[in-house]
């Protein structure tokens, strides 16, 4: 539209700024108050720039961690976060995209049922119903293992429902020419529907890697072995764990650390991530 | 519920097989703990664990004739509503604002998407250290203007210290679907309202707001859910419920209930209308998602 | 290369739809078949029936000496070129064409020989390398044939293929189908909703109307002595004028002689003329409604005295005549087609 609106312009850019600094606001003073020493903090506020301990304050956290202040090193832990992630995201993919296929491209008994029984799982997340579950698991013997923190929480309905969507958007004859060509439904899996789906299944990898990394209360329930813990619930330790006030400049690097690596999946995967999260509720 | 014109026939177990890591997941981790749940709402254990009886709706009875829970419920209230409030008016505000920008929007966008990567935990623990009353930058201003910040002290405050958490990590969900909605706006009608003589903000209301009405409402569901249910983290990470309770929300007295005060009953009682909950929410959702695709 | 033979073949589709009924043809070995009819008639479900991609619910299906009516569609040893291509996005031209081969196991060396003979037949070697969505139109539907042809079946099926090009380009593709089918003599079922295509392409031509055969016969067969009104409607453009007997009679120029049960008298649009012929002839006056000028040809559209019917005239060139002006059509007896219209179907 043809509008000579410099002022409605300007003000829109002057609210968007200001928006844009709170919203980054509380990670740019955890990045702050990572770089400084100790000190620092018993002399009253934070200060707003950069402190000079930065190399220093990484380096304890990752490789040596205070445990007198409740912290095991957390290089451990991101890898631990890393792997449930991974777990997660790629056992949600892989069990949603038979599933998928199995109620799209086949017909048999109960086939409603099934997906009821699928669509359940969207409705009773894990905080509601958190005793039962983790007696569940603890019979299973499953406490303190990648498996207990990952295998309950890949079941998805809404992995499913997004890969149900997209494959009726797949031409029918897309399956015609693959069975006149001689395509059993495995074949069909493999070679035509699967290539088709990348972009979905990237999509999804990178919801489900960030639903996974920023899994909290699950991990709590399930590990009380430090070689499982993972970093966004370690940090409630460090904040907790101490009696006195806590050492904040580690507890911000650990921070900086915890946020970091899906921070950076969606700034580096940004359009998969808007559409993965925006096709997702359709 | 459809599925292909033609479908694969002469594979009896396939479809069966393929279903079957799904199925036996959901099965045991999802179906199995509910309906212990269930069970377990309707039991109650004396004090030392010996004897478990069957108590039919007792544990309801008491558990909402309990003030904490009644408490609770209200402070879930509170919480959930300003929260949702907070965090679909300003990322409203934000996807108005950056629709009108062409060469910025991507810009904007990009700094406005990352906050929903950051665990509501690390969220939580993020706002609390900037509101710390003894290091913390907020309350270092507001001294200046002549409020006394404890949070550890004061309900009003953990209660604002949390919804703030809260709803800072959910704002850039909101506004990207708002600015997926907007963008959705067939441009020729805010055009023809422009040529009527509306003004902007007139066109905003009497156009622009009501067309968006649907993924308003959507979002709405969508926040309460996370305000109830997703911000176990939030809390858990900071005021662990108080001071006094007053940031004790239903899922959080679930947990506290059930792992360390080991009431096993009243927890199971409350995650059963937890999960009442989530059904309708869940239901209402749904039936908004069903219209949406039928158009 | 194979005779296929078609015996009583219903569809009745799982929500009780009889798309098709009771469906007799016997297909010779190389023949051309054209299946036309309106839509809906069950023209592709007749084709995905022989494809196999539609299970028989009655009758059998022969193709060469094999009965298959319970065969998957890999197994039946035909190819099909479908409407909208259904190219495989993800694959390059040259994987499309082998797809089929290397699930049938046919060793690489054969492959490359077969893949690069049809390329070059159907001129899209230049193409091998890129995705099907790095295509024209025209340069897919090359593909899709390719795909069929790489595979060396007993019957090539068609459903519409052409449908989706543009007026041009059908008609260079359909000469080049029917080139290449000729040159191969492979047995062909082909679907389509054009005249033209219908009539040009066809060895023997199949109109279906509601799931039921109507006539078969040679494209001239047909055009020339339409068995049903239903088929003298249908093929011929435009459509054959229908005049009612009653009227003829009430207006006193009913010729003698006509085949019993005669209702309903047919005149091809072309039969009409401006002036009387010399053999026996029939005399129709009516008023021009419009004239309509289509190049070499001219459409004149003429309501009969007493009556509201219109009848359509094709004229060559543009004939001397004024809109709203009295007008006579004279129409030779013999190339009449009398119709009862209870029955729908032709008397003699
Ligand atoms: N999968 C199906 N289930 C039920 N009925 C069907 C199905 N497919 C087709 N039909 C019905 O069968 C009849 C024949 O359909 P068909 O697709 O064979 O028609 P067609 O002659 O190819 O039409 P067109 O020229 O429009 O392509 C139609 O009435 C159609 O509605
Ligand atoms: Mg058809």
């Amino acid at each position: 539209m043809v509008e000579n609106d410099r002022w409605g312009i300007f003000l829109a850019h002057l609210i968007l700024i200001v928006g844009v600094a709170i919203v980054v606001f509380p990670v740019y003073v955890a990045l702050i108050a990572s770089t400084h020493a100790p000190g620092t903090f018993l002399q009253g506020v934070m200060p707003l720039l950069p402190g000079s301990h930065a190399i220093e304050n990484y380096s304890t956290v990752i490789f040596e961690g205070r445990s007198n202040a409740g912290a095991p090193p957390i290089g451990l832990m991101l890898w631990n976060s890393f792997v449930m992630a991974m777990m997660i995201a790629v056992g949600k993919i892989a069990i949603s995209l038979l599933s998928a296929f199995a109620i799209v491209y086949f017909r048999f008994r109960f086939r409603i049922f099934f997906f009821w029984i699928i669509f359940i799982t969207l409705m009773l997340p894990v905080e509601v119903r958190i005793v039962p579950t983790y007696q569940v698991v603890a019979n299973l013997g499953m406490l303190n293992s990648y498996w207990g923190l990952s295998i309950p929480l890949i079941a998805s309905a809404t992995a499913t429902f997004l890969f149900r969507q997209f494959f009726m958007t797949v031409p029918e004859e897309m399956l015609e020419a693959a069975r006149v060509d001689g395509a059993g439904p495995l074949k069909f899996f493999k070679d035509i529907l699967l290539p088709l789906s990348v972009t979905n299944i990237a999509a999804m990898f990178v919801i489900m890697f960030i639903y996974g990394w920023n899994q909290y209360l699950w991990p709590l329930l399930v590990t009380n072995d430090e070689a499982y813990y993972t970093v966004v619930m370690g940090i409630q330790r460090m904040v907790t764990g101490a009696d006195s006030e806590p050492l904040w400049h580690l507890v911000m690097a650990t921070v900086v650390l915890a946020a970091l690596p899906p921070i950076l999946v969606i700034l580096f995967m940004q359009r998969l991530f808007v559409k993965g999260l925006t096709e997702t509720e359709k | 519920m459809q599925t292909k014109r033609m479908t694969f026939t002469n594979n009896r177990w396939l479809p069966y097989l393929l279903l079957a890591p799904q199925v036996t997941i959901t099965l045991i981790f999802f179906v199995w703990p509910a309906s212990q749940a269930l069970w377990q709402s309707m039991l109650r254990q004396d004090p030392f664990g010996l004897r478990t009886t069957f108590v039919w709706f007792r544990n309801f009875e008491r558990l909402f004739a309990d003030p904490h829970y009644l408490v609770s419920m209200k402070t879930t209230l509170i919480f959930s509503v300003s929260t949702t409030l907070l965090a679909m008016s300003v990322s409203l505000l934000f996807a108005v604002m950056v629709n009108r920008m062409i060469r910025s929007r991507d810009a904007y966008t990009t700094f406005l998407v990352w906050p929903y990567a950051v665990a509501p935990a690390v969220a939580g623990v993020l706002w609390w250290f900037i509101f710390n009353p003894s290091v913390g930058i907020l309350p270092y201003m507001l001294r200046g203007i002549g409020i006394e910040w404890n949070h550890r002290l004061e309900s009003s405050h953990a209660m604002i210290l949390v919804v703030i958490a809260a709803a800072w990590k959910q704002i850039s969900y909101n506004f990207l679907f708002f600015l997926a909605g907007l963008q959705s706006i067939p441009q020729s009608l805010i055009e023809a309202a422009a040529i009527d003589g509306a003004s902007r903000s007139k066109r905003f209301w009497t156009i622009v707001f009501p067309l968006l009405s649907p993924t308003t409402f959507f979002l709405m569901v969508v926040n309460i859910v996370y305000a109830m249910f997703d911000t176990f983290g939030v809390i858990h990470a900071t005021t662990a419920g108080g001071p006094a309770q007053a940031t004790n929300i239903l899922v959080y007295k679930v947990y506290r209930d059930g792992f360390i005060g080991n009431n096993l009953g009243s927890s199971a009682a409350q995650s059963v209308v937890l999960m009442g909950i989530v059904i309708v929410l869940t239901v209402v959702q749904f039936r908004w998602i069903e219209r949406r695709v039928n158009y | 290369m194979a005779r296929i033979v078609l015996d009583g073949l219903s569809k009745v589709y799982p929500g009780g739809v009889q798309a098709v009924s009771d469906v007799s043809l016997d297909i010779a070995d190389g023949e051309m078949i054209v299946l036309v009819g309106p839509s809906g008639c069950g023209k592709s479900t007749l084709l995905r029936m022989v494809a196999g991609l539609e299970t028989i619910t009655g009758g059998t299906l022969t193709i060469g000496d094999r009965v298959v009516n319970g065969l998957e569609p890999a197994q039946r040893d035909i190819a099909m070129v479908f409407q909208n291509y259904a190219l495989y996005p993800h694959m390059t031209v040259y994987n499309n064409l082998a797809y089929g081969l290397r699930n049938q196991g046919v060793d690489k060396a054969e492959i490359e020989r077969r893949v690069q003979e049809a390329a070059s037949m159907l001129q899209i070697g230049e193409y091998l390398d890129r995705k099907p969505r790095n295509l024209s139109g025209g340069q897919r539907q090359r593909v899709a044939m390719g795909r069929a042809l790489v595979r060396e079946p007993a019957a090539f099926l068609f459903d519409e293929p052409l449908s989706n090009l543009d007026a041009k380009l059908r008609v260079q593709m359909r000469v080049e189908i029917r080139q290449l089918q000729k040159r191969l003599k492979t047995t062909s079922l082909y679907v389509t909703h054009d005249q033209l295509e219908a009539l040009t392409m066809a060895d023997r031509l199949v109109v279906l109307n509601g799931g039921r055969i109507e006539q078969v016969g040679t494209p001239m067969e047909l055009y020339s002595k339409p068995a049903t009104v239903f088929v003298a409607g249908f093929i011929g453009s435009p459509a054959m004028n229908l005049i009612d007997m009653a009227y003829l009679r009430d207006s006193g120029i009913a010729p003698q002689a006509l085949p019993s049960g005669t209702d309903l008298i047919g005149v091809r649009p072309d039969e009409l003329l401006l002036t009387a012929p010399a053999e026996p002839h029939l005399a129709l006056n009516g008023t021009v409604a419009l004239l309509e000028p289509a190049g070499a040809e001219s459409h004149i559209y003429v309501t009969l005295g007493g009556s509201d019917q219109p009848i359509t005239v094709r004229i060559a060139g543009l004939p001397q005549v004024t809109e709203g002006a009295p007008i006579t059509l004279y129409a030779a007896l013999d190339g009449l087609h009398p119709f009862n219209s209870a029955s729908g179907r032709r008397t003699g």
